[in-house]
């Protein structure tokens, strides 16, 4: 094998992998926490909205977890962003030019957020329900008790979940390498194609995933011991 | 086995979901939106193109079955042996099966599908035994890479579920059928693994849908299933929005499909004394 291909300058492709690797990343750290922000709000809607916020919430995250993420980003990458521009043209304003990176953050936050939802409406059901009276027993207003109480005790709950979706979502983005975005997966496969050393790039770019995903390990490891002080253990 | 043995009456059947529970107003409003949405679709879009294409995408909608059903099967019976060596097995099995699950859970699907095809398929030729070996002629062709690559992802997330199942199941369990005299072989097969497996099936389930919208993935290497023909139908009717979400439309029916088999399997498997 040439292993000078990987080289960091121009005439070796590692500069242009790793270049991929920062999108990807970008994207997914977009898109997990635009899923984040989603999930919180869905799950609140799931728990205490009203019939007919829940109903549509149920809808939301059915109709998302039921349809394949491939489906979902070509479906939203290209009809969303036609559609977005269509209703600015309607509305009166000129057409937006959306990037690649913001539909990419769009389309992977809206997948997560179905994902989030059901993560953080567990997590929330987990917290003891007396903990919540004890906070409305002190006075605090409903924005307070989420905030104070409900957040951080759901924390521990949720934390397993979210760490396994931010997985999916880092492993998600090589799904824009199909609609014509560059990153780690697509870059590698330009590579690949220029070079024509196929199972060299493809398994640097399997090493460079892997690099993340171990990497993620150990800080959500971290992460889920901090969340989880002064908890009792509850499995071995 | 012991499955006939089991009186039917056991099972008391499902509650239908009430009627009820659909009349309440916001429901039907829901419903109806829904349903005038839907009629606009009808209207507003095209569709002349289906009748056209029915028949392609049955034959897409057959290889994407096909592809479901053979790597969930392939998948699961490699996924017991990972799962088990991981628990039981010597440090030599054990490291191996690890790093693998490690492997496949860290690298997205596209990537280990376009290292199978474009990565080894380029490998391949270069290499005269294979070319003269009677795998050849399949080896030329998309599929089998689609195959073993969404065989091996499922084997990966499924091993590690399988390690966890084997590992639930009371040591006593295990210790009384070895008392009753079973050999191991027979403790595995008549005690251990029926347990993992009832453990298992929600997260087989789970694991099963995830590997139908995986599916998709194998029109990326050129394999025409359900996806790829409507991207067919996609660039020959110069159609954006109707196709895809046909589409949308045909995997909500498999999941839904699926989900319901499952239900109806997990109610099946026989849970007396659990």
């Amino acid at each position: 094998m040439n292993w000078e291909l990987l080289a960091l300058s121009p005439p070796g492709w590692g500069g242009a992998l790793l270049r991929g690797l920062v999108t990807s990343l970008q994207v997914a750290a977009g898109g997990f926490a635009l899923g984040q922000v989603i999930g919180i709000l869905g799950s609140a809607g799931k728990l205490y909205g009203g019939p007919v916020i829940r109903d549509l919430m149920e809808i939301y995250t059915t109709v998302v977890r039921a349809i394949p993420e491939l489906v979902l980003i070509v479906l939203l990458y290209y009809a969303g962003t036609a559609a977005l521009n269509n209703l600015m043209g309607a509305v009166g304003f000129s057409s937006v030019d959306i990037s690649g990176m913001l539909a990419g953050i769009l389309v992977i936050g809206l997948v997560q957020g179905a994902y989030s939802t059901e993560v953080l409406r567990g997590a929330i059901l987990a917290i003891p329900p007396g903990q919540i009276e004890a906070a409305r027993a002190y006075g605090m207003p409903p924005a307070m008790v989420m905030r104070r109480i409900t957040l951080p005790a759901m924390l521990p709950h949720a934390i397993p979940g979210l760490a396994n979706l931010w997985l999916v979502t880092t492993k998600d983005t090589a799904l824009l390498a199909v609609v014509g975005f560059t990153e780690l997966t697509l870059a590698t496969r330009q590579a690949a194609g220029v070079t024509h050393e196929y199972f060299l790039f493809f398994s640097a770019a399997g090493v460079l995933y892997l690099a993340v995903t171990l990497v993620s390990n150990v800080a959500l490891q971290f992460l889920e011991r901090r969340a989880s002080r002064g908890m009792a253990r509850q499995r071995t | 086995m012991t499955d006939q043995q089991i009186p039917e009456d056991i099972e008391t059947p499902p509650p239908l979901p009430k009627l009820s529970a659909l009349m309440r107003p916001h429901r039907l409003a829901i419903m109806a939106v829904a349903l005038g949405l839907l009629i606009l679709m009808i209207v507003k879009m095209q569709w002349d193109w289906l009748p056209d294409y029915a028949g392609m995408l049955l034959a897409g909608l057959w290889i994407t079955i096909v592809l479901l059903v053979s790597s969930t099967i392939l998948g699961f019976l490699l996924a017991v042996p990972l799962g088990l060596v991981q628990v039981t097995g010597p440090k030599i099995l054990a490291w191996p099966a690890r790093i693998f699950c490690t492997i496949i859970r860290g690298t997205p699907l596209l990537l280990q599908l376009w290292l199978l095809y474009y990565g080894l398929g380029s490998l391949f030729p270069g290499i005269p035994e294979i070319r003269q070996s009677f795998l050849w002629p399949y080896l030329r062709e998309a599929w089998p890479y689609g195959l073993l690559a969404l065989t091996l992802s499922y084997a990966g997330y499924e091993g590690e579920v399988m390690r966890g199942a084997f590992a639930g199941v009371p040591h006593g369990e295990l210790e009384a059928a070895r008392a009753y005299g079973m050999g191991r072989w027979k403790v595995l097969t008549r005690i251990w693994l029926p347990r993992a497996v009832h453990r298992a099936l929600p997260t087989l389930a789970g694991e099963t849908v995830v590997q139908l919208k995986s599916t998709p993935l194998v029109a990326t290497i050129t394999v025409i299933d359900l996806y790829a023909v409507v991207g067919d139908i996609r660039q020959s009717t110069y159609l954006t929005y109707e196709p895809l979400l046909f589409l949308a439309f045909l995997y909500l029916c498999l999941t839904g499909i699926l989900v319901t088999t499952f239900r109806h399997f997990e109610k099946k498997i026989p849970t007396r004394g659990m």
